[in-house]
């Protein structure tokens, strides 16, 4: 059972529903035991850093989701999911984040569009369970503002290129994080959504 | 490489899709939006924009049956509008499966609502829809509320600036002259607004066949262009477009 972390942020019946798609079930919860039980977790969310977080401790889940992790089971964050994954943030001031990869959270910078929105084609770098049967330049796509700077870059899967590198999937242990949406990235998404289910069915290779 | 966006767009009443929408006539419904979000999420299109054109209060609850299908059917993002004007409404469209909403007068009428809804949901899923109507007058462009009814006095570039600076994660700009039109977006305002603004700017209103789509995306600088009957009545098709566009150079997914 994968569990999906509701924190009052996000829309969680789009992940849930790309999960029941292929065939994995997926239980939308606030509770940390249940949290720290499942199989896998699934961390989503849209918004803010800072409020994600308060919300996170407020509810008895920063604890839940880092023992979970402890467990040696696949964790995957998406989205903002993913940036918590992370030690620090500068969205809106500084923030703590989960801190289970290590790296920073920083906001585009440039004379360009902001957020990133739309589909972007995605540079495989490293083969990884939760890319299989996924091509070079599949596209996947992206709706945000901030991105992460990983201390290590080998953590990086797969990148994307927005006014330089972004790092669209990382991977550290039984980590997980993508960047983009792939509960909105239809055949290329929901295959990695499946890949993530198979991970927590079968427990994941470290 | 970031693509440019093509997105289909139809108008529900009642529960229903309302122009004729000539390809799904015989075997299928016709009148199914959730048909139709699956089928142009088969045919390539990159995200879909549903207008919610019901007036009564059954008919709103029928729409949120409509945008809950659709999330629990179609893969790609899609975007739902009308008649939304308190943060209540936001947050039930989407909670409802939606991934942005997209406000027009509610929007002019009560600028806050763009910073209220961006601050509670993320700026992403805030679109900012504008009808803009040039004035040859003023030698300037006109916003446009109540579906074009009503004028504003206000210049669009600057309305688009400040929803900008509000909080709107897009603006939605459709040309009040050119819809229905179908020789081609306003690609003058399109650009204007594009190079005015620091978000991604969708071009609506004028699509007649794929070389328009070309011209907004160069010379109009759009970020994602928007069409319906075009699409509907199968003038062209959103994969004819996308590889015409790919053939060009453009980025296309």
């Amino acid at each position: 059972m994968i569990a999906i972390v509701d924190y009052g942020m996000g829309n969680l019946r789009s992940v849930q529903k790309a999960f029941e798609k292929v065939g994995h079930k997926a239980v939308v919860t606030s509770h940390p035991r249940e949290v720290e039980a499942a199989d896998g977790v699934l961390l989503p969310g849209v918004g803010a850093f800072g409020d994600a977080m308060f919300h996170l401790h407020e509810l008895g889940l920063v604890e839940a989701v880092k023992n979970f992790a402890e467990q040696d089971k696949p964790l995957l964050g998406i989205c903002l999911g993913m940036q918590l994954l992370f030690t620090t943030s500068e969205e809106h001031g500084h923030h703590t984040g989960l801190n289970l990869i290590s790296g920073h959270v920083k906001r585009f910078k440039g004379d360009f569009k902001i957020p990133q929105v739309g589909w972007n084609s995605l540079n495989l770098k490293r083969e990884h369970p939760l890319l299989e049967g996924v091509k070079q330049d599949d596209y996947v796509y992206y709706v945000h503002s901030y991105l992460v700077d990983p201390t290590d870059r080998n953590v990086i899967l797969a990148s994307s290129d927005y006014h330089g590198e972004v790092p669209g999937v990382v991977g550290y242990k039984n980590i997980f994080g993508i960047q983009f949406h792939p509960e909105k990235s239809s055949a290329v998404g929901l295959r990695m959504l499946d890949n993530f289910g198979r991970m927590c069915k079968e427990g994941v290779l470290l | 490489m970031l693509t440019k966006r093509i997105i289909p767009c139809f108008d529900v009443k009642n529960g229903r899709v309302v122009k004729n929408v000539s390809f799904l006539t015989n075997e299928r419904d016709a009148g199914d939006p959730v048909e139709l979000a699956s089928y142009y999420e088969e045919a390539g299109a990159d995200e879909l924009v549903l207008l919610d054109i019901t007036a009564s209060v059954e008919g709103r609850s029928t729409m949120m049956d409509i945008v809950r299908r659709t999330a629990e059917q179609v893969f790609i993002p899609f975007t739902v509008g009308g008649g939304i004007s308190s943060v209540e409404d936001i947050r039930e469209i989407l909670k409802a499966g939606a991934d942005k909403v997209s406000m027009n007068t509610s929007a002019v009428k009560n600028p806050q609502l763009i910073t209220d809804g961006a601050k509670r949901f993320g700026q992403q899923c805030i679109v900012v829809a504008i009808d803009g109507r040039y004035d040859q007058a003023k030698g300037d462009w006109e916003v446009l509320i109540n579906g074009g009814r009503t004028p504003t006095g206000m210049s669009v570039i600057e309305w688009a600036k400040k929803a900008d600076s509000l909080g709107a994660g897009e603006i939605l700009l459709t040309s009040f002259d050119q819809d229905g039109q179908k020789d081609g977006y306003d690609l003058p305002l399109t650009r204007l607004v594009s190079e005015a603004v620091s978000i991604p700017v969708i071009a609506s209103g004028g699509a007649g066949n794929k070389e328009h789509f070309y011209d907004v995306f160069t010379e109009g600088k759009a970020d994602a262009a928007l069409a319906a009957s075009i699409f509907h009545f199968k003038e062209t098709s959103v994969g004819e477009v996308k590889s015409y566009l790919k053939k060009k150079g453009v980025p296309i997914r």
